[in-house]
């Protein structure tokens, strides 16, 4: 394993969020991720960049044990949410997801309306008492998503009905509605266009007031725009972890240097 | 890039083809691709023509079981020989058997004969009156056992005219065919064409034959599809209630929850062999666990031969892997995005299945059932082998009054009942019968599509 640099890490100001420390991850006989290590950083978005099949989404799914729906799926290690382990006997996975939302690559809203869609978390978590609250939450998802303003009309039309960078800020506001502690994002914007690809960056800054953001993502533009900090897995290793500006001006590893000048990936 | 081009087949040295016209090549591989386009035209028109063949031979040979020819005359209920005692009650006229009812039908018709001044002396009187159907008395004498008052009036009766008269009508039978049959003489055709001509009879639409149960094999003008109805009415009502929800759960079950392990695999194996298992042999089994062990050794007294709970059960057994295959293919169509979507957020399994996919899966599921129920409607043999083609006089009783353990029989084993007896008369109601069968799988289909729009949605 490719060694971690502490001191790059000395800018932090902000605590630990999640604490991965030597994750294993196995499909059936493949070992897709090989004793990954990494500190997420409360508020703060890290991006994990790497070539295709490289493992970066599967580590993603780690961390909100949506791998667990995959049956041949093993995981080793510890990954600490505030200092709990997330794979301990005790932990059900159904409440750890409500405390670490997820959004997918392509936009995946529910076949209900705008409303329905955002509402959903809150009703299955019972975060609301009344209709009043529910609302509110509503109302307040889809601002923080950036999205108020183009549905506040057609709350109820359906959310399928959207454009593509719609549909996308939905499921974020979906996702937010649940105020979770950690919101992973899966190439959150490469099924949409440059316009709402910015729409949705801008999104991601905003929200890093509130939450910890991981985003998986193959442009490394958009890395470099977003995070500010930056891990670079390649065949299943990280191969490093530091601030994004270093990363992208001053990489330590020639693996990562290659990457981000084109050689490799 | 530009090594990329430099390497293309412009430079390869190769002569340009022009595009305008087709090398040898495409036009043969054009060839191969009209032949198969005109192969498949030519057997979905044969397969149309078939089947427009067939709804033509049932609807021209079964069309008329609809009509029915009977006799305006009117009767005057005597009530010296219909209420000796007469006291109008209803104790005591159901003593009068339709012996009684007959003479007095018998009467009223030569009187009316007479009346229109319809010639009747070249025909005995005995053949004249066998022209009216031995149904006709118990028909009359169920109308004055539902209203006693009728009785010494004198009523506008239609009277049902006996098969062959009604065929001659129809055109069914001919003055040829009717000489080589000893249940009809040419006396009655001729007394018949005269009636026609003085306007007694008349041919019209018959709700007996939806409604009347079966008759016996001398009365075919009499025989409805009202049992064979309600037995299948019964029997897809069970059938739907008792598959469902095992086949929709079963579906979940293996699609969402179960591991996939060797034992899924058998289990599905199974499944899709059981769909394929022949329907005698289901009827077989039923026969055997439901009526000769339950219903026998067990004593369960709702298994009896010919109850459509029996034939609710061996049709359930039949549909069930077909409604499960159906459901869980429709359970597979809906989109993973939408589970993971549903995870992602912190929905459980159940909530993820019940809030999402099913209500996703909700047109397929619905098409499945409703196309499995209607293959069950249409199912002949394992109830011929539990006993439901016997002669059922009676109606089943309503289903909270133990109904559904009453004999019964269904719309396909009443056709194939009716198709094996001898007088022609019956073939014309068992082709009629296939048209009511047809209306209602038609009405299944329609339901299906109709659900199935409803329930769709985009995603």
């Amino acid at each position: 394993m490719n060694d971690m640099r502490i001191a790059d890490r000395a800018v932090d100001t902000h605590g630990i969020r999640i604490k991965a420390s030597a994750v294993q991850v196995y499909y059936g006989e493949s070992h897709a991720i090989k004793d990954v290590s990494v500190d997420i950083l409360d508020k703060a978005v890290t991006a994990f960049i790497g070539p295709s099949g490289c493992g970066k989404s599967t580590f993603l799914r780690t961390l909100n044990r949506m791998n667990d729906t995959i049956p041949i799926c093993k995981v080793q290690g510890s990954i600490l949410l505030d200092g709990e382990n997330i794979y301990d006997k005790r932990v059900d996975p159904v409440q750890l997801r409500a405390k670490v939302g997820m959004v997918f690559q392509k936009p995946n809203p529910f076949p209900k309306s705008i409303y329905d869609n955002v509402a959903y978390g809150p009703r299955i978590h019972g975060l609301t008492r009344s209709k009043a609250e529910l609302d509110g939450i509503v109302e307040s998802s889809l601002r923080k998503a950036a999205l108020w303003n183009e549905v506040k009309d057609r709350l109820h039309a359906p959310g399928t009905g959207l454009s593509g960078g719609q549909q996308q800020r939905l499921c974020i506001a979906r996702a937010v509605a649940t105020s979770p502690e950690v919101l992973l994002m899966d190439e959150p914007c490469s099924a949409l266009d440059p316009i709402a690809t910015a729409q949705v960056e801008e999104l991601i800054d905003e929200l890093r007031s509130n939450f910890s953001v991981v985003i998986v993502t193959h442009s490394m533009q958009q890395a470099a725009r977003v995070s500010q900090k930056t891990a670079f897995f390649h065949l299943g290793n990280l191969v490093e972890y530091g601030e994004t500006s270093q990363i992208f001006t001053n990489p330590k590893d020639p693996r990562t240097e290659s990457y981000i000048t084109g050689r490799i990936g | 890039m530009s090594d990329i081009s430099a390497n293309g087949p412009a430079s390869a040295g190769k002569p340009r083809v022009s595009i305008l016209g087709q090398s040898a090549r495409m036009k043969s591989r054009n060839r191969v691709e009209g032949i198969f386009k005109t192969l498949g035209l030519t057997a979905i028109l044969f397969s149309l023509a078939i089947l427009a063949l067939m709804i033509f031979t049932i609807f021209r040979d079964g069309s008329s079981a609809f009509f029915q020819t009977r006799a305006a005359f009117p009767i005057t209920l005597s009530a010296e020989i219909i209420d000796p005692a007469g006291n109008r009650n209803r104790d005591d006229l159901t003593k009068q058997t339709t012996m009684t009812y007959n003479k007095v039908l018998n009467e009223a018709f030569l009187a009316a004969l007479a009346a229109q001044g319809i010639k009747t002396d070249d025909v005995p009187e005995k053949e004249i009156t066998a022209m009216i159907s031995k149904g006709a008395a118990g028909e009359i004498r169920a109308d004055v056992l539902a209203d006693p008052s009728l009785v010494g009036q004198t009523i506008e009766a239609n009277i049902v005219l006996g098969g062959r008269i009604d065929g001659y009508m129809k055109g069914r039978v001919t003055r040829e065919s009717a000489e080589r049959d000893s249940n009809v003489t040419m006396g009655q055709l001729d007394i018949a064409d005269r009636m026609k001509e003085a306007g007694m009879l008349a041919t019209v639409w018959n709700w007996d034959f939806i409604t009347n149960t079966d008759s016996s094999d001398t009365r075919p003008e009499t025989a409805g599809l009202g049992v064979a109805i309600l037995g299948s009415a019964y029997m897809m009502f069970l059938v739907l209630i008792m598959c469902v929800p095992v086949g929709v759960a079963a579906s979940i079950y293996l699609e969402e929850f179960a591991p996939k392990n060797k034992w899924t695999d058998l289990i599905e194996v199974n499944i899709a062999n059981l769909a394929a298992v022949p329907s005698i042999v289901y009827g077989i089994l039923g026969l055997a666990i439901f009526i000769n062990i339950l219903g026998g050794q067990m004593g369960v007294e709702a298994l009896k031969m010919s109850a459509s709970l029996v034939g609710a059960l061996v049709l359930s057994l039949q549909t069930l892997p077909t409604i499960i295959i159906a459901t869980r293919s429709a359970i597979r169509a809906v989109p993973p995005s939408i589970r993971d979507a549903a995870l992602g957020i912190g929905a459980s399994k159940m909530q993820t299945v019940f809030h999402h996919v099913l209500p996703l899966a909700m047109p397929g599921i619905l098409t499945g059932t409703i196309l499995g129920l209607a293959s069950a409607l249409g199912e002949t043999a394992p109830l011929l082998l539990i006993g439901m083609v016997a002669f059922v006089a009676n109606y089943p009783a309503a289903p909270w009054d133990g109904g559904f353990s009453d004999p019964a029989t269904a719309l396909p084993v009443q056709v194939y009942s009716w198709a094996s007896r001898s007088d022609p008369a019956f073939i014309e109601r068992s082709n009629g019968a296939i048209i009511v069968l047809l209306v209602f799988l038609l009405i299944m289909n329609v339901t299906a599509i109709i659900l199935r729009r409803r329930f769709e949605r985009r995603w």
